[in-house]
């Protein structure tokens, strides 16, 4: 196995690591902690009062708009990293090639802030 | 040949595993009981928990032995797997973010090439857990709580790349121990004296990285989604006993290790004037405790702004980050690349 795939096995045994803890913790607890199941305890909390319409309520989403915003910059980020890696060898030809990245995306922030859609609404 | 390689490779994974695994709920409890019981009590004006053990050094341990015994409830309209499986993502995302940050020259779990850009992809694996738990709930404080989380997690989340980007210019590579390295190395004005910790030349990017880390962890300011006043807990109000203490663990073990990376990036890892780079046993004997100072230094500045700011509406919340913090970072790349290719 190389080197490589080496030190992402590492990481699987740390994700099996997590999934140990989580189970002896919850395993040893079950030694120890009562079961008395009833009809009042499962109920969903509603600060004391009964649960009122669908539980599985319907909310306004006003946060995806945002999500499409992150996810423009997000893929700019992962063009970003590779450029600042190497900007010694790119030198000044990197330099403007990603001022004019940049800028294009910035105005793309500018465009969706006069929209309004940065707005809370 | 092969066999003696590969068994001493797994020996290496179930030492390191096993630190990490003691590391994890330790730094949780130093926290909780350093900043969250004594350091917020004492800027208040009062003393905090005084009777489990001296000056009440073992309330979190009694807090989590009481947890452990307190029924396991499931609410009956909850979507059961997803439900048990979201504390646990939280966690994994926890565990993940451990295995890059060096305290010593080879005191590091995996030394990933990738390095900073795999920790800032494994902490956002919490957000999955956070909506999970959220959803699955089945319940509306819960539901509110996941989508306001989810909505300020990926609004954070771009200042936190942007102003990561800036170290990795000067840096030049991704690796955190390359990072230490480059700062160790460093000159200010052709003086090696202190090296060159990136916080003198990137303190834009600091601010802005405590900044985003702060609502990355749903720490006051910037706590919106477990608002106890307005939606109980958020996307932890079904939770009880153990489960609930998982999360607990994920969010302080979350803030150990990025104040370590923040440490790391900007303050100089474990590094300081004087010790071997190469691996010599005194760095490694040294290094972990220099890179403890360093983090309880950042953790005390993140609690402090907690425990000092009024909580920001979810407005103000997602202006701050779309139309200050992200133009700000990126004009700290823009003069970040000038400076670097220009000098």
């Amino acid at each position: 196995m190389s080197e490589l795939l080496r030190a992402y096995l590492t990481v699987v045994v740390f994700l099996a690591a997590a999934g140990m803890l989580v189970g002896v913790s919850l395993g040893m607890g079950r030694l120890l902690r009562p079961k008395r199941p009833s009809a009042q305890k499962a109920m969903t909390y509603e600060s004391g009062v009964d649960p009122v319409g669908s539980i599985f309520g319907q909310s306004q989403v006003r946060y995806y708009i945002f999500a499409l915003l992150f996810v423009m910059f997000d893929v700019e980020a992962v063009f970003i990293f590779p450029w600042a890696l190497g900007l010694e060898v790119y030198g000044v030809f990197g330099l403007v090639e990603m001022t004019i990245f940049i800028v294009i995306l910035a105005l793309g922030l500018l465009y969706a802030w006069r929209k309004g859609v940065l707005r809370w609404v | 040949m092969i066999a003696v390689a590969l068994s001493d490779y797994w020996v290496q994974t179930a030492i390191k595993t096993g630190v990490v695994l003691a590391v994890i709920p330790t730094a949780a409890l130093i926290l909780g009981y350093v900043f969250l019981l004594k350091m917020m009590s004492h800027m208040q004006s009062r003393l905090g928990p005084m009777e489990a053990g001296p000056h009440g050094l073992l309330q979190l341990v009694a807090d989590g032995l009481k947890f452990i015994q307190k029924e396991d409830l499931f609410p009956d309209r909850a979507d059961r797997f997803v439900f048990a499986a979201a504390p646990l993502v939280v966690l994994c995302s926890t565990f993940l973010l451990y295995v890059v940050v060096p305290a010593g020259p080879t005191l590091i779990v995996e030394d990933l090439s990738t390095g900073v850009f795999y920790a800032l992809a494994v902490s956002s694996i919490s957000v999955l857990g956070v909506l999970m738990a959220g959803w699955a709930s089945a319940n509306k404080y819960s539901l509110m709580g996941g989508l306001r989380a989810a909505g300020q997690l990926i609004a954070y989340e771009l200042p936190m790349v942007l102003a990561v980007v800036g170290v990795v210019i000067q840096a030049g590579t991704l690796s955190l121990q390359g990072i230490v390295t480059s700062q160790a190395n460093g000159e200010i004005f052709g003086i090696g004296l202190i090296g060159n910790p990136f916080i003198l030349t990137q303190f834009v990017g600091f601010a802005i990285f405590l900044m985003a880390t702060q609502a990355e962890l749903t720490q006051p300011p910037f706590d919106m989604p477990v608002a106890e006043s307005e939606i109980v807990g958020g996307y932890q109000v079904e939770y009880t006993g153990f489960r609930f203490l998982i999360f607990f663990i994920g969010e302080f073990g979350t803030a150990f290790v990025f104040a370590g990376i923040a440490a790391t990036l900007f303050l100089g890892g474990w590094y300081v004037p004087g010790l071997d780079l190469d691996g010599g046993f005194l760095s490694n004997l040294i290094g972990p405790g220099v890179l403890f100072a360093k983090i309880m230094l950042v953790a005390f500045l993140i609690f402090w702004v907690r425990f000092t700011y009024p909580r920001l509406r979810e407005d103000q919340l997602q202006t701050f980050a779309w139309k200050y913090l992200i133009p700000i970072s990126l004009l700290n790349i823009l003069a970040t690349a000038v400076l670097k290719v220009v000098l």
